[in-house]
């Protein structure tokens, strides 16, 4: 097991002694992260991300890492471990970076992925800058990804890999991460934080979005952004086949919850091929239709060890959480990823991410722009 | 290096005395209100550590009430004064404890007061003349007055005679939380003329989860803990015989040695301000530089955030405080230094250094070593926003 400096986090004496601060959800991958490089001899301080201004304490059904109860079972895996502990007031920062810019990317007709954007700006941007000014070495994180001279890989555990949302990492924010987890599974997790004596050993998995605690996204949305009546449109005969109360509750490749109030032209199901904020329409058609072979992404980030491809490359594709992963031809241009897939994929959302690897190694990502 | 303990305005550590009194009743049986042997033998305890503290303090033993604390003691006046008088308005000074200012607003929020925060002048200070118009805006309507003798974050003294004074040309009563001042200042109950005021254990080297509130003759709080009477009516509960043991060996001997402590801690104190101004010529004392708890260093560290302070002091093995009330560990600004009229980000650098009775010149070095060093890391890591 190593991380991007070199060290061996299992050794019994490190090479060097690194300032780690180690972020603490109050879950149990993260306790155990933290556990194992103060074992390691590293000088961990544990902080506790405070991400909503107003903590509910005791939500019952609440998940994730924002209440109270989170923060009080995150100062208890610090104590049993025996290292500082402190809550750091991200609430304004993870409201602007995560939750207002999942809203808007709604808004915009596309699908975001603020676990993603979370890592991006929060965990590694705003923590981790923070953390190094107060002369830290690196930030680790509960992730299961592995970290490997640098470059991230898959987790051992397939089923739990998280490569996906820390595929948007700069080679910079990846050498000062370590993820102590990534070479092992969940169920050892589990079983050593019992072994280590910390209480959250079978505290349940958070699910779905953090700072929606209820899981009922199309309420959070419709909250935020007021429901405006629009039409459902079906590509094959241009039709109006039903309607919608806002695009923005929609994601490509939608099937369920479309209410279309008539039977189609060809008395197949259809699914969402796109979404038009302006007009808020939102158009579907059947599944032949929804199907891409290439992939525009913008905002792409080169993390892996290969140089930038200028030149189309041979790799893999996933398009997103725990999706599919498909074999693609990619290049960089004008400032875009350019993909071509080997098969056609469904189901392709703009705001999505597109993580590129090389086997089970990360080697770039993009945030999709369009699909076709 | 060693730990430099500078929270004392947290917690103190106890006093040999109190230790002593408090083990030796430990494992001895008896509840104080039993008739039998083992109970007189406990009453016998309690009734002569009420009389210790009555004797350090000032007051008559019958007016020493145990509580289980400072808070406790605080709501038992404040909620329990309002009750009593059937009034209206609470006039409580702005930069009260949670303790005080919390039980004032659930009065407002729940049964009808009106609170009046007594604003303070930039030291803290609030002035005798700030009170009396405040009173004279509808004396007959003024449940009681609340205002602390020390502030525990920025260490202020009040100019506690004279604000008790003014409340009673109204017949108003007046309680003070002395939690701070004991120990520290020579705090006298019936000379003060104070008719109820809050003292806890642990802040004095004694034991925690003990304290008392002296309640003089005629202030008949109604009582915020109904059951089996044992304090006057006014306060049901066990009484921890040997922790109330321990709380009086600890007011004895802090009164005693209060003349030397406070010269010794306000030199120890003087020194640390100079030499944290000496490595961070901007820092900020906050607070009344000559009106203040001997203990108490209270200072703003422009561009910093407090908490990142704390964080790099307690690694080079200082432990203070930011001094501020935390919600699920996230530091807000101190409602202190905002009454003080500070802005939201000076308030939020801020950092309390308090000094007790186990404070050495060693400590002070050692502050004095390590503060230009975290000052400049925190500068770089700014403001948390």
């Amino acid at each position: 097991m190593t991380h991007s400096t070199g060290e061996s986090i299992g050794a019994d004496r490190p090479a060097r002694r690194l300032r780690v601060l180690a972020a603490m959800s109050g879950g149990v991958d993260s306790a155990v992260a933290a556990a194992r490089i103060a074992e390691a001899g590293h000088d961990v301080t544990g902080v506790h991300l405070a991400l909503s201004s107003n903590p509910q304490s005791y939500r019952t059904g609440a998940r994730g890492c924002c209440t109270l109860e989170d923060a009080r079972d995150a100062r208890r895996a610090a104590d049993v471990i025996g290292i500082p502990f402190y809550v750091w007031d991200m609430a304004e920062r993870f409201h602007r970076d995560v939750v207002e810019d999942f809203v808007s990317e709604y808004a915009a007709g596309r699908t975001p992925n603020p676990c993603l954007r979370c890592n991006e700006k929060i965990k590694f941007e705003a923590v981790l800058d923070r953390a190094l000014a107060l002369d830290f070495d690196a930030v680790a994180t509960g992730h299961h990804a592995r970290l490997v001279d640098g470059v991230l890989r898959r987790s051992v555990d397939e089923g739990k890999d998280q490569s996906y949302v820390l595929g948007v990492l700069t080679r910079e924010q990846l050498a000062h991460a370590i993820f102590p987890l990534g070479d092992s599974t969940k169920a050892q997790v589990r079983a050593e934080a019992a072994r280590r004596g910390l209480s959250v050993a079978d505290k349940p998995d958070s699910h779905d979005i953090c700072f929606i605690a209820d899981g009922d996204t199309q309420a959070f949305l419709a909250e935020r952004l007021g429901a405006a009546d629009g039409p459902i449109v079906d590509a094959m005969t241009g039709q109006v086949v039903g309607k919608h109360q806002g695009a923005y509750g929609f994601t490509i490749g939608q099937r369920k919850g479309l209410h279309i109030d008539q039977p189609t032209a060809d008395g197949r199901p259809r699914y969402v091929l796109s979404i038009e904020p302006v007009s808020n329409t939102v158009t579907v058609g059947p599944r032949a239709s929804l199907q891409v072979r290439t992939i525009v992404g913008e905002r792409p980030v080169w993390n892996g060890p290969q140089a930038e491809p200028y030149e189309p490359i041979a790799c893999t594709v996933q398009l997103r959480a725990h999706g599919e992963v498909y074999g693609c031809r990619a290049q960089l241009s004008g400032g875009e990823l350019h993909i071509e897939l080997d098969t056609p994929a469904t189901g392709v959302a703009p705001g999505q991410g597109a993580v590129l690897y090389d086997g089970d190694m990360v080697i770039g990502s993009a945030t999709i722009a369009s699909a076709a | 290096m060693g730990i430099a303990y500078l929270d004392h305005a947290s917690t103190t550590p106890m006093l040999p005395e109190a230790i002593e009194a408090m083990t030796a009743q430990l494992g001895q049986v008896g509840n104080p209100s039993s008739l039998h042997a083992a109970g007189r033998r406990a009453r016998r305890v309690v009734e002569e550590s009420r009389e210790t503290i009555a004797g350090a303090l000032g007051a008559r033993p019958s007016e020493v009430v145990f509580t289980a604390g400072g808070t406790e003691a605080d709501n038992l006046a404040i909620k329990g004064l309002y009750w009593a008088r059937k009034r209206r308005r609470v006039l409580v000074s702005a930069v009260e404890h949670h303790a005080a200012l919390d039980p004032a607003h659930w009065l407002a929020d729940h049964h009808g007061a009106i609170v009046e925060p007594l604003e303070v002048d930039d030291l803290g200070r609030v002035h005798p003349d700030t009170l009396r118009a405040a009173i004279e805006r509808d004396p007959d309507d003024v449940a009681l007055v609340s205002v602390m003798w020390a502030n525990n974050e920025v260490g202020t003294v009040q100019p506690i005679r004279v604000l008790a004074a003014i409340a009673h040309e109204h017949g108003i009563p007046f309680h003070t939380d002395a939690v701070q001042a004991v120990g520290q200042l020579p705090v006298g109950f019936a000379e003060s003329g104070v008719d109820a005021m809050t003292v806890s254990g642990h802040k004095v080297g004694g034991p925690m989860g003990v304290g008392a509130l002296l309640l003089s003759r005629g202030a008949d709080p109604v009582p915020v803990l109904h059951g089996g009477g044992q304090e006057r009516d006014v306060r049901s509960g066990t009484l921890d015989a040997p922790a109330i043991a321990g709380f009086a060996a600890a007011v004895q001997v802090a009164v005693e040695n209060q003349p030397a402590t406070a010269e010794r801690l306000s030199t120890l104190r003087d020194d640390l301000i100079e030499r944290v101004r000496r490595a961070v010529p901007d820092v900020v004392l906050n607070g009344d530089p000559v009106n203040r708890l001997p203990g108490n260093a209270h200072f703003s560290f422009p561009g910093c955030e407090g908490d990142a302070l704390l964080m790099l002091l307690d690694a080079k093995g200082v432990e203070c405080s930011t001094g501020s009330a935390c919600s699920a560990g996230v530091a807000q600004p101190s409602h202190v230094l905002l009454a003080m009229g500070q802005d939201g980000v000076r308030a939020r650098g801020s950092l309390r250094f308090s000094l007790g009775h186990t404070s050495t010149k060693a400590d002070v070095d050692h502050v004095a070593e390590v503060i230009g060093h975290v000052v400049e890391r925190a500068r770089r890591a700014g403001i948390l926003i």
